[in-house]
């Protein structure tokens, strides 16, 4: 294996070399501490799958980081220097994610990277910026259990979404759950947690199953899931398996009143997708909503749409995507420099006013304070927040705080 | 007992989109012996038709888009068949890596025309409820499946264009030298072929998810079917995808969705160890 890891990063510093000789510009005294600085604007990477399966989801995050950098531009920049985007196409494929990493960082010596979705995505590009001491905000909940020092996660940890969907469901009174995932790291990390935390809380899982990604024949798995007589689902699914799914559960008859689908990986972009006569009524758990009543969401909401057509939705990971660019911007104004380590010494504690509320960065472990909220899915197609945490959650990525959780963060 | 006795409609119910979808490829595959790797974008092209007749009309777009989806993927078929793939009769591996690329870029196209996101498409009322655990949505596939069936059967034996197509598969040198337009009966066949993509799209908007991606998840599934049931054999198809759905059915009603894949690949792989042809083999005299 470490063998096998040491080949790679050997094959990619190659790879790195033959780019930069290529590309031949830039002078070889260049030190990797003023990479992007130079000039009179800054580069940054924007590195999102913009083809390929994952694309659906990727490509509105784009929109949303750019957005950002937009924003940014007009009132200033900073340090005084505009930002540039160097956009590139992860192509939904692990790998590339590694490449384009490396290319944006050694050729086009970017100051810092917003990019990323899924933890496969995430888990490719980890050692590059790690090898490189270059960095990267990954803007998506994830599975937890991770800290990188050179990845900053504006997204939601398991304790701020996931934790706090069982202790929604919990008040509800939903003590028998079946639990329904996409068969992959993220879906059965966090079924480990659930099952943890339902022996700790004297919930009842009935049943747990998982489909490949992409799958879409789900009638099968629903006359499972009605015959056990749930209380809830808690749904992983991901990508266009949610479509099918809550398709075929609506036209067997299964409605949120009696069986609420509890969903962590469907926002306001999915919804759309599904068909909301086929969805509403049921609930997830996110951060963020378009409907959040904060001055600065009204503000990113009605840019959002002037830039990119009325029609448009703003979801969860557009918003940590948004928020990504201006807290990096925030930590390397306070830095005065966009050097990396700097940068990341100035980030632990800025605290912004974010659309989905007040966010800090945890400089110990590079997560944010975030909220959670409990969202219902209304005939319009939005979400209607109908609980919050209401305080930022302190994130803990190997739920250190959490007894019955001991364990889990070694398997 | 009541969630075993479920399976058996569930697994019919599967069994008959297996059919719809694999129905296409019996035609140009079957027929013609061409590996279409875009027959699955003709799905989605089908699919994506019924979402543009919405806004003309409304929730009874999956009924009137039946027929022109037909049309519009028959004549994406017949225009890649003209310009593309009757170049490469006889180079099954080239027309492999053709029609792939071509998916490919029928992919990026649906992107680029209607956006990553998957779309709606609204189902007719009536079509929601159903009866124990089959909805209606589903009992209309059925009923589709089966009226494609009976069409193509009708097509294939009671006209001379049928005829035709099936003389043209079973020796192709004798049809010609007896006066039939191959080239013609290639047109038409893979017109149809396609064309009956275009139908299981619109059929699919009900229970799937309309995107561009639509295409990738279904193609597989199509070609086994055809490769079990025998290439060219509307009655193989039959059987075999109501076989497939309840194999599919029970499978996963046992394990779970990851290993009835597993399972359904392993049992049509030591199926075809007996029978490498399909359930059904075509008899000819052609020396081939």
């Amino acid at each position: 294996m470490r063998n096998s890891v040491w080949r790679s990063g050997v094959a990619i510093a190659a790879l790195a070399t033959a780019l930069t000789a290529c590309g031949g510009e830039a002078p070889a005294s260049e030190s990797a501490s003023v990479a992007g600085g130079a000039g009179d604007t800054i580069k940054v990477g924007i590195l999102h799958s913009l083809s390929g399966t994952m694309a659906i989801s990727e490509v509105t995050v784009r929109d949303a980081e750019l957005l950002a950098i937009e924003e940014i531009n007009a009132s200033g920049g900073v340090l005084g220097k505009k930002l540039t985007p160097v956009v590139e196409d992860g192509a939904s494929d692990w790998p590339t994610f590694a490449e384009k990493a490396t290319k944006l960082i050694r050729q086009d010596k970017v100051a810092t990277t917003f990019g990323g979705w899924t933890s496969a995505s995430r888990k490719a590009m980890l050692p590059v910026f790690e090898r490189s001491k270059a960095l990267l905000w990954y803007p998506v909940q994830y599975e937890g259990l991770e800290s990188s020092p050179y990845i900053f996660y504006t997204g939601a940890t398991t304790n701020q979404q996931i934790i706090p969907g069982l202790d929604y469901l919990k008040e509800q009174g939903k003590k028998k759950i079946f639990l329904v995932g996409s068969d992959y790291v993220f879906p059965r990390t966090a079924n480990k947690i659930i099952k943890a935390y339902a022996a700790a809380n004297g919930m009842e899982i009935l049943g747990e199953e998982y489909t490949p990604l992409g799958h879409t024949e789900y009638s099968t798995l629903t006359n499972k899931v009605v015959q056990a007589k749930p209380d809830a689902v808690f749904n992983t699914l991901n990508g266009d398996s949610n479509v099918a799914f809550f398709k075929q559960l609506n036209s067997a008859g299964v409605t949120a009143q009696e069986m609420p689908v509890l969903s962590v990986s469907v926002a306001e972009e999915e919804v759309k997708g599904i068909g909301v006569d086929n969805i509403a009524g049921h609930p997830v758990a996110w951060n963020y909503y378009q409907t959040t009543e904060t001055p600065a969401n009204e503000k990113f909401v009605a840019a959002f749409k002037a830039k990119y057509g009325a029609d448009k939705v703003t979801s969860d990971p557009m918003e940590a995507g948004y928020n990504a660019v201006y807290l990096w911007a925030a930590a390397a104004k306070k830095a005065g420099t966009v050097e990396v380590e700097a940068v990341r010494k100035a980030a632990g504690g800025i605290a912004v006013e974010r659309p989905e509320g007040l966010v800090t960065i945890d400089g110990e472990n590079q997560h944010m304070y975030k909220t959670a909220r409990i969202g219902v899915i209304q005939p319009d197609g939005l979400i209607k927040e109908v609980w919050n945490s209401g305080e930022p959650i302190k994130p803990d990525p190997y739920l250190k705080g959490y007894p019955w959780a001991s364990g889990l963060s070694n398997g | 007992m009541e969630a075993f006795l479920n399976q058996l409609p569930i697994g019919l119910s599967i069994g008959a989109v297996l059919l719809l979808i694999a129905l296409g490829l019996t035609f140009t595959f079957g027929q013609m012996g061409v590996i279409n790797m875009a027959h699955g974008e003709f799905i989605m092209a089908g699919a994506y038709t019924a979402y543009l007749l919405q806004d003309l009309t409304g929730r009874m777009a999956v009924i009137v888009a039946l027929p022109v989806a037909f049309l519009v993927a028959g004549l994406m078929g017949l225009i890649l068949e003209r310009t593309a793939i009757r170049h490469f009769y006889g180079r099954p591996l080239d027309t492999l890596l053709l029609t792939w690329g071509v998916s490919l870029v029928l992919q990026q196209l649906a992107r680029d025309l209607f956006g990553a996101p998957n779309v709606q498409v609204q189902a007719p009322t009536w079509l929601q409820g159903g009866i124990g655990p089959l909805p209606y949505n589903r009992l209309f596939i059925f009923a589709l499946a089966l009226a494609t069936v009976v069409g193509i059967w009708a097509y294939m034996n009671r006209t001379g264009q049928g005829r035709r197509m099936q003389a043209v598969m079973q020796n192709r040198q004798l049809a010609a030298v007896s006066g039939i337009n191959t080239g013609q009966v290639d047109q038409r066949t893979f017109f149809i072929g396609s064309g009956l993509a275009g139908v299981a799209g619109v059929a699919l908007t009900l229970i799937g998810p309309v995107g561009p991606a639509l295409g990738t998840y279904y193609i597989v599934d199509a070609f086994l079917v055809v490769v079990a049931g025998g290439l060219g054999q509307l009655r193989g198809a039959v059987i075999a995808a109501a076989g497939l759905g309840l194999l599919n059915s029970y499978a996963e009603f046992w394990s779970d969705a990851s290993l009835a894949k597993v399972i359904v690949f392993a049992a049509i792989v030591a199926f075809l160890q007996f029978r490498p042809q399909g359930l059904f083999v075509l008899r000819s005299r052609a020396l081939t």
